[in-house]
């Protein structure tokens, strides 16, 4: 064991072990040639809420599902409290796992659902009758036991599939894009709900969705995955605010994108001229130092661009330019203008200020619009990374 | 309802209610009153119980009742423990091809006739048959040996005759059980047999019931069978009323039993729901 805690890396320290509940290393799934995940490690820290946030396909249930047992991996190691677990069956392990679909059991009525765990590790009646109530108690649904499954709501259903995987009390909880066949508005209700009680129990959870929206809200810690690998952890200001590859540049939060040259890069700036005609400073992403002639793409965040009915308006931004409202899409706090730039004829999304002049903006009104060079990043061109 | 709506529905059932009526219902009154005549001389005819009573007073035929009744309680448990694994097999372990190939595999015996299949059993089973030979020249007998003409080879027939009936519901149902419910099953703690106890069983129940109702009204009413496999002796229920009205020509007792045996097997049937604590209902929704 002391020769196993010593290895232990990075986040947890390598002193408390214990502080880390989930540890994957170097983990590697393939199907025949095709690579689902590939070279995975990351450390979870105790009673927090880590995401993995990736599109479609990208290999999240496959991770997730190795975590809980049901796939052994191909290469690296998965630790549970600085234990491996490769070699424990998925009835063993300290982890339970909430499925896309729920898989509640339906010839149970709820408190059967949630007594299953209970009773397959031999707790006397007396007390998971005590447990049963409490779990039901703590997601909000007090008295709902002899209630059978098909008489649930959708929110109902996911708050017993919760409550019957805390119940276990695991090391770990695991859930796998269990807001996905909710509709909108009881997302964003479960949304508060689901971070709420991870909250009072104090549980670990580990949580997958292609929804960016969901991890921002809920995390304290994200994942980004493309392509069966993580591109970049970290909580969710730092995914916004600074980006690590051009992936994670376009899947976290909206943006605009140009792609162009390198005319001249130094400490302060890189200057860029864009395919479609237009010259742009911005900043190189950390880590990375264009040279001229280097293909770069341009990320600006609609937030980031201020809106102007004249050019004086946009004072001394690094970046200037003019065009034609496209249109206005309308969604209350978030509401957006699509801005055709009167250069280069390009679309540019820009938030709409609540306030002020811009109030009146209508469909073929001119407006004047620009940015600051430092929220202008940079990255070296990638391929078919598309977003 | 408009009149040309309810002119189609009637030409929609009249098939079904021409099928019901001509071949179920119109022969089964008629047998109904053959069954409760009492024959008092030549061509003399009077009506009371008398075919009926016959069947409690007469000891064999309540025995070759209850003994059939027995029997076929057994194959239909038989059936059901050898035909779960294989659905199971094929509704959850299987993918692409091999599904659908086992699947045939179930079903191709019942492209030969009964007949022709009992027969296949009997060459196999005979005492010059194919196992009695595979024996000796193992030198595992000495002398020929007669596997026919048994309670076994009846079972081993009955079995065989009901499996796709068995296998069919179960494979249905098994196949309506979603994955993720297993895995949760094991997720939260659970070993193969509680899984299979929990969750798998009651999902499959459906199938089950309606598989064992059908098997055992199969076996019960089966004839080719038990007398071509279990020889004279078979001591079959349906061979009695055969006999009352093939080799007898006593028509009236043999409706009769025709009779006692619907009652008591829909009887039966009945006593297993409750025992089981299923409904019909249940198993049909
Ligand atoms: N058993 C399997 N055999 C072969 N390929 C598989 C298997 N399971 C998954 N894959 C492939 O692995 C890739 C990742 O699948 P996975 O289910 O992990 O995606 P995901 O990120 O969960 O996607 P989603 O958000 O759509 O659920 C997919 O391209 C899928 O086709
Ligand atoms: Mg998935």
């Amino acid at each position: 064991m002391a020769a196993d805690e010593t290895l232990v890396g990075s986040v947890c320290g390598t002193k408390e072990t214990t502080a880390c509940d989930l540890e994957c290393r170097g983990v590697t799934k393939r199907f025949g040639s095709f690579v689902a995940v590939g070279d995975v490690s990351f450390t979870v820290p105790r009673g927090s809420f880590f995401s993995i946030l990736g599109p479609s396909g990208c290999g999240k249930t496959t991770l997730l599902r190795m975590i809980a047992g049901f796939l052994q991996p191909d290469a690296g190691d998965i630790l549970i409290k600085g234990r491996s677990v490769l070699d424990e069956p998925p009835n063993r392990r300290p982890v339970n796992m909430v499925f896309q679909h729920l898989a509640l059991f339906p010839m149970m009525d709820v408190a059967g659902n949630i007594a299953y765990g209970l009773r397959r590790r031999g707790v006397p009646s007396a007390e998971i009758v005590r447990k049963v109530e409490d779990a039901l108690e703590r997601v909000g649904l007090p008295g709902y036991g002899a209630k059978r499954i098909s008489q649930l709501s959708g929110g109902q259903k996911q708050r017993v599939a919760i409550a019957r995987a805390m119940v276990l009390e695991p090391d770990v909880l695991l859930l796998d894009e269990p807001l996905g066949a909710l509709d909108l508005k009881l997302r964003e209700h479960m949304k508060v709900e689901l971070k709420k009680l991870q909250n009072r129990f104090g549980t670990t959870f580990v949580y997958i969705t292609h929804d960016q929206g969901e991890a921002l809200v809920m995390s304290d810690q994200v994942a980004v995955m493309n392509r069966g690998r993580f591109e970049q952890v970290g909580p969710p200001p730092a995914l916004y605010y600074r980006p690590q590859t051009p992936f994670v540049a376009g899947f976290v939060g909206d943006t605009n994108r140009w792609r162009g040259k390198v005319l001249t890069a130094d400490a302060t700036g890189v200057k860029v001229s864009t395919d479609s005609g237009l010259t742009l400073l911005a900043v190189s992403a950390a880590g990375m130092s264009p040279s001229a002639g280097d293909e770069v793409d341009v990320f600006v965040r609609p937030e980031a661009i201020a809106l102007s009915r004249d050019e004086a308006g946009l004072g001394t931004l690094d970046n200037r330019m003019g065009g034609e409202v496209v249109s206005l899409l309308f969604n209350g706090a978030n509401s957006r203008v699509l801005v055709r730039e009167k250069n280069s004829g390009g679309e540019v999304d820009v938030t709409l200020p609540q306030a002020g002049e811009m109030h009146e903006l209508k469909p073929g009104a001119h407006v004047h619009f620009g940015w600051r060079a430092d929220q202008a990043l940079c990255f070296p061109a990638s391929g078919g990374d598309e977003a | 309802m408009s009149a040309r709506t309810k002119l189609s529905l009637i030409l929609l059932f009249a098939p079904f209610a021409l099928w019901l009526g001509v071949l179920i219902i119109i022969p089964h009154i008629d047998m109904f009153l053959v069954s409760i005549r009492e024959k008092i001389g030549i061509g003399q005819y009077r009506i009371g119980p008398a075919n009926y009573m016959a069947f409690f007073t007469e000891p064999l035929y309540w025995n070759t009742f209850m003994r059939t009744a027995l029997m076929s309680i057994a194959a239909t448990l038989l059936t059901f423990l050898i035909g779960f694994p294989v659905a199971f097999y094929i509704a959850k372990v299987a993918r692409g091809r091999l599904k659908t190939t086992l699947f045939l595999m179930v079903l191709l015996p019942f492209w030969v006739s009964e007949l022709v299949r009992t027969f296949g059993w009997m060459i196999l089973l005979r005492e010059t048959g194919v196992i009695s030979h595979t024996l000796q020249w193992l030198g595992l007998v000495h002398r020929p040996v007669e596997l026919l003409y048994n309670d076994g080879a009846i079972m081993v027939g009955l079995v065989y005759t009901s499996m796709l009936f068995m296998v069919v519901p179960l494979v249905t149902t098994l196949d309506s059980l979603d994955d993720e419910l297993i895995e949760a099953g094991y997720d939260l703690g659970g070993n193969g047999w509680s899984v299979l106890r929990e969750i798998v069983i009651p999902h499959a129940m459906p199938g089950i019931v309606s598989g064992s109702i059908v098997v055992f009204m199969l076996s019960l009413g089966n004839y080719l069978t038990p007398v071509l496999m279990g020889g004279k002796n078979s001591l079959w229920f349906t061979e009695q009323i055969y006999q009352q009205f093939i080799v007898r020509f006593n028509w009236e007792q043999g409706a009769a039993f025709g009779f006692l045996l619907l009652f008591l097997s829909s009887l039966i049937v009945w006593l297993g729901l409750k025992i089981t604590g299923q409904t019909l209902r249940e198993t049909m929704g």
